[in-house]
């Protein structure tokens, strides 16, 4: 077998009861936390509550944090920590616990359900539908999302504050709303929704939402301030305040 | 129909308790030395820049004018500085103060500088994964964060500013006797301070937004499109040029002192 | 029995990938009140996985495409074992149920007239594959996923809930289908099951349920499956009466990555060979022109410059060998290792950098750029990768009307995508693996709608579950926390994939299946010993002790029905009987438990219509048919 490395695993109950268990284990080449986390469980703790699917960074399941930084385990590779470094492997902290790595994860699922579906124009019948590529390759990006929720876990707004929780969506249901708010064929407009029931305006654009991504999709940039200035232009834009003020701006504009 | 015998509907508000772990973090990483780098470069400007915008001297040496001091507009500007005074003989205060307010709120309300000093200055959050200490937080939702929302009119009101620091710089292809026709350092200084500020407000994001981003068509409108191609990517690089413009600016200011005050002559090319 | 949760539903389906939840769409939509069962939480299953793209004529790309080209080209993939009738429902559904995801919000990468655009895939002789990227099945399942929460959305507004006649039950495991009557009268009366999170059961009562939990592939040890794929549903329907149909195929996919050893089997897409990959052996040699079978050699290109002409100029040259059926790649590159000329971590190199920029790369293969960055430290818009073959789908599975997707011999039973067999014969086309989810999800939703209505104009009462049966259920659950001295859950797994992946892999022999066979009776007392420790509360050892009861039982009928086929064909492969024999081509293996046995039976397949053969020339049925059958296609063309 390979080399002893030490982990430090969170392992507690529903209650948040727990403590990091110390373990030793052998690595082998090329191998990524969740294979230790695998080797741990098949031959020092069978119980051991791990979430995962594909191990392929293309499902999401295994997010943990590592060493305080929320990541995926399937992504992490052994080699990139210093050979003598113990490796601690905690539950994602914004969540209920559920056990030992297992979170509760269903406060996203809960609001991705606020945000009203893709509505198409009345009376276009599938098979008609005529997108140009670069009308759709916004939205696109956005899509690539793995619903890993690894930005709703490292979001400070709530992960530090519970009671936001009510009034925030988070990043992942807020870039949801700027993926139909730019689909070349969606006939709703959720912009006011997002800033007054969403809380698009909690966000404060500190960017650990895109630094989190495994997807590397830049949440921040493209979708969160996109969605900001969509909100200005609605809400707070000088030219379209000072157009309503001496009304140049005739209806139909 | 469903007879729904527990009441575990998802909720909101799920009940159950966290991972009860005390550390505020557990990054083993050095997470703090990035704010650190932020408030020790920005501490550094604003004292710089304001013990300029108070010292109301060795602003112009002709042709060269100070950023900080242009357009000069109080009657009190330095000879030759201005041929616009609106502002009159009443402002006895450095002119510098009264035109800083919107390159300040240019910067205060963009987002890449929002980021940095909600990071480094408010610690909220400090670094990813670090708790923010904070008892309540309620963001950008209302008074006084609400008013970052002006970004936009500083956007445009920059735009202004922009034009006139690069006529300071068409003019700085004068001699000191004002004769057009040559080049100095000065020009040199000025031309790249102009430039500067050009990328940072081309990269911003609501000029961004505004070009093209606004729209969701973009097949219908190739020339935004490619607009808002080209911007989208200066946008990617806008952290970089907001400190490239602000070292800039502090730097032509700097240049242009130590010309103003006799320290070094401004050498001329042509 | 105090904290069984109890719920009431119409329609039950077991499995929230694309066929499950195009299920539930189907049954909610003509007001069925729908709940999804769901092993991982909502989006995280296996459809996920799926990279190059849905097959479906639309035409977009060559508009000579139709439903009868994608139809000859289903039944030349599976060798022609494919059920005719499926094969021909798929190939006709496949754009409807593409086009009506871009209604629900899907969005693929688009052609200059701004439609679907279309790729190129083994097996499929126009580009065919609509696509987003490479990570098609990301898309399909999020459309789905959304879509449901669009009807979840609808029902709250009229009745205030969410879940008032669409409930996703997330983490949750059905481990019996609970049947009512005896005999004749035998039906579908509910699921029991556990949630993984709480460890508590639950109990539905439904009187159709809908089986779409996905393959077998974590029976073996190099595979592209998760966890989840550990045939439940194929197990659910053994016991509950139902049969499976032709079990012996296994796809291997050829290209899964070999290294580094934690990520052996995971798949690379065929996209990279539609895209212009080509597959070399450590002699730099592209041996795949060496392997181009007789019943190819027509369609495929016989020389490189050929080949490299097809990729610009499709009308006037003939496809890459790279390109060939998946059965056909995996064993030539098995051929080549064993051979010796292996790529160093036992596989063969795969390789797209010297033919596509490294920004085409990027944009067309993003997933595999990244797999190959951050999994293996390689990059392919430089260097090749290293592939070889893992396992990847069954096409067998639970034996289904083709036009309800009815389970046979189960009233109220019905079975979607990998887990119901029939459409793909031996060896399924790459992209088929989609649109058959949505295209026979859909059906099953239909079936089992149809089924209520019949039952509710009879004014029948719906089938009740039997006390003792859930007892039963419980006991079993509960039985691997009473075993004291019992084997760790994890060991008897990997003894069973590595029983499984050495002696039933991809090239098999009797002795080496009869052997397995003595293994897997003796694992049957392991698996059944099995012991955990911990409580019920998320305990994945405990979860993995019952899913190993089902992958014992699809891994017996998998090893029979391998054995009892004496030729090769697709994704069965057999040293001691090499080479089709148009005899075993009538032949369906019907597995069905009794006794608790696993019995093995011979049945014919289903004749095609006329409308169907006469797709086909006669020089190419000869390929596949005995003299009797080609006979027989002789005669009425005489006759009339």
């Amino acid at each position: 077998m390979g080399l002893k490395r030490n982990f430090r695993v969170w392992r507690g109950n529903s209650e948040g009861e727990g403590a990091l268990k110390d373990y030793e284990v052998d690595v082998l080449e090329g191998e990524v936390v969740l294979d230790v986390i695998f080797r741990i469980q098949a031959t020092q703790a069978t119980d051991l509550a791990v979430r995962w699917n594909c191990k392929a960074g293309k499902c999401g399941s295994c997010s943990v944090e590592i060493n305080g930084k929320p990541t995926l385990m399937c992504m992490t590779r052994m080699n990139t920590f210093e050979e003598n470094e113990t490796i601690t492997v905690t539950p994602l902290r914004t969540f209920p616990v559920t056990r030992d790595l297992v979170t509760d994860v269903s406060f996203n699922y809960a609001k991705a359900r606020e945000v009203p579906a893709f509505t198409p124009p009345v009376g276009l019948e599938p098979g008609d539908y005529r997108m140009s590529q670069e009308d759709v390759s916004r939205s696109q990006e956005f899509r690539k999302c793995i619903e890993c929720f690894l930005c709703q876990d490292t979001c400070h707004v709530i992960r530090d504050h519970e009671e936001n929780k009510t009034n925030f969506a988070g990043p992942r249901v807020l870039m949801r709303v700027a993926e139909l708010e730019m689909h070349p064929l969606d006939t709703l407009d959720r912009t006011r929704m997002a800033q007054e029931e969403l809380g698009l305006g909690y966000c404060n654009i500190t960017k650990c939402c895109t630094e989190s991504c495994p997807e590397h999709i830049q949440i921040t940039d493209n979708a969160l301030i996109p969605l900001k200035e969509r909100v200005v232009d609605v809400k707070y834009d000088p030219v379209k305040w000072l157009g309503n003020k001496i009304r140049v701006r005739s209806s139909n504009d | 129909m469903s007879t729904v015998t527990s009441n575990d509907q998802q909720g909101v508000t799920t009940p159950g308790e966290r991972a009860k772990i005390k550390a505020r973090t557990l990054r083993s990483d050095r997470w703090w030395i990035q704010p650190a780098v932020i408030v020790g470069a920005l501490i550094a400007f604003i004292i710089y820049s304001t013990w300029r915008a108070f010292e109301n001297a060795y602003y112009y040496s002709e042709p060269l004018i100070s950023p900080f001091y242009a357009p000069c507009l109080a009657s009190s500007c330095i000879d030759g500085s201005s041929s616009f005074t609106p502002i009159g003989s009443w402002w006895i205060l450095s002119p510098a103060l009264i035109i800083l307010v919107f390159p300040l709120g240019f910067r205060m309300t963009c987002y890449y500088y929002r980021k940095s000093y909600y990071r480094s200055f408010w610690l909220s959050p400090p670094a990813c994964a670090v708790s923010d200490s904070h008892k309540r937080y309620t963001g950008e939702t209302r008074a006084p964060l609400i008013l970052q929302n002006s970004h936009r009119w500083f956007f445009f009101a920059g735009l202004v500013f922009n034009v006139i620091l690069t006529y300071d710089a068409l003019i700085a292809f004068r001699n000191s006797e004002g004769e057009w026709g040559h080049m100095s350092v000065g020009t040199v200084v000025l031309l790249a301070n102009a430039t500067f500020l050009w990328m940072y407000s081309l990269s911003c994001h609501t000029a961004r937004h505004v070009v093209g981003g606004r729209l969701k068509h973009f097949s219908a409108h190739p020339i935004r499109y490619r607009a808002w191609t080209y911007m989208s990517k200066l946008n990617a690089k806008h952290p970089r040029y907001a400190w490239i413009s602000l070292v800039g600016v502090a730097m032509t200011d700097l240049y242009v002192r130590q010309v103003a005050s006799g320290s070094i002559t401004n050498f001329y090319f042509f | 029995m105090t904290d069984i949760e109890h719920f009431k539903h119409d329609v039950v389906v077991i499995g929230a990938g694309g066929a499950g939840l195009r299920a539930a769409i189907e049954s909610r939509e003509q007001g069925k009140n729908t709940a999804v069962i769901s092993k991982s939480l909502l989006g995280k299953a296996h459809t996920v996985m799926a990279e190059g793209g849905i097959a479906a004529s639309m035409g977009n790309v060559n508009s000579k495409d139709n439903w009868q080209v994608h139809f000859c080209d289903t039944m030349r993939g599976g060798k022609f074992l494919s059920h005719y009738r499926m094969a021909e429902l798929h190939a006709k559904e496949a754009p409807a149920r593409v086009w009506e995801l871009e209604s629900w919000g899907a969005l693929f990468d688009r052609t200059a007239e701004g439609k679907i655009s279309q790729r190129n895939f083994g097996g499929h002789e126009y580009p065919r594959l609509a696509h987003v990227g490479d990570r098609t099945g990301l898309e399909l399942i999020r459309t789905l996923q959304q879509k449901i929460v669009g009807l979840q959305q609808e029902d709250k507004k009229i009745s205030d809930d969410y879940e008032s006649r669409l409930r996703v039950f997330a983490e949750c495991t059905i481990t019996d289908i609970l049947l009512a009557g005896e005999g004749e009268n035998r039906r579908v009366a509910g699921a029991f099951g556990y949630r993984r999170d709480s460890g508590k059961f639950v109990l539905f009562e439904a009187p159709t349920v809908i089986i779409a939990t996905g393959g077998i592939g974590r029976s073996f040890k190099v595979s592209s499956n998760s966890w989840e794929y550990t045939g439940d549903g194929h197990a659910l329907a053994l016991r509950s009466g139902g049969t499976l149909v032709n079990m012996e195929f296994i796809q291997f996919h050829p290209t899964g990555m070999v290294w580094p050893p934690s990520v052996k089997g995971l798949l690379v897409t065929e996209s990279v060979r539609g895209d212009g990959g080509v597959l070399t052996n450590s002699e730099d040699r592209r041996f795949m022109f060496d392997y181009i079978p007789d019943v190819f050699k027509d369609q495929y290109a016989k020389t490189e410059e050929e080949a490299d002409g097809w990729y610009t100029d499709p009308e006037n040259n003939k496809r890459p060998p790279e390109l060939l059926p998946r059965d056909e790649v995996s064993r030539s590159i098995m051929a080549e290792v064993k051979a010796g000329r292996g790529s160093p971590h036992g596989g063969v190199f795969l390789d797209v950098s010297k033919r596509l920029s490294a920004e085409t790369i990027k944009e067309k293969l993003p997933s595999m750029w990244h797999q190959f960055k951050e999994l293996a430290d390689v990059d392919i818009t430089e260097e090749s990768m290293e592939v070889g073959p893992t396992c990847h789908y069954v096409m067998g599975g639970v034996e289904v009307d083709s036009d309800s997707a009815a389970a046979v011999g189960v009233p109220g039973l019905f079975c979607a995508g990998e887990a119901a067999g029939g459409l793909h014969g031996s060896n399924r086309l790459g992209g088929n693996s989609l649109s058959d989810l949505l295209v026979f999800g859909r059906r099953a939703g239909m079936g089992a709608v149809e089924y209520l209505n019949e039952m509710d104009e009879a004014g029948a009462i719906r089938p009740s579950v039997r006390q003792q049966d859930v007892n039963a259920a419980v006991e079993a659950a509960l039985a691997p926390f009473n075993q004291v001295e019992g084997e760790n859950p994890y060991t008897v797994q990997q003894d069973l994939q590595d029983v499984m992946a050495d002696l039933v892999g991809i090239i098999r022999t009797g002795d080496e299946m009869r052997s397995a066979l003595d293994r897997l009776a003796e694992m049957r007392v392991r698996v059944a010993n099995v012991a955990v420790m911990g409580g019920r509360e998320y305990n994945p050892g405990w979860h993995l002790a019952l899913d190993l009861h089902h992958q014992m039982l699809v891994s017996e009928c998998v090893a029979k029905s391998a054995l009892a086929r004496e030729e090769s064909r697709g994704g069965h492969t057999r040293n001691d009987f090499q080479g089709m024999d148009p005899n075993w081509r009538m032949v369906n293996l019907i597995c069905r438990l009794s006794k608790d046995q696993v019995d093995i039976a011979k049945q014919d397949l289903p004749w095609m219509s006329e409308e169907l053969i006469s797709l086909f020339a006669v020089s190419e049925l000869s390929k596949y048919m005995t003299e009797v059958e080609l006979n027989q296609l002789r005669v009425p063309e005489g006759a009339v």
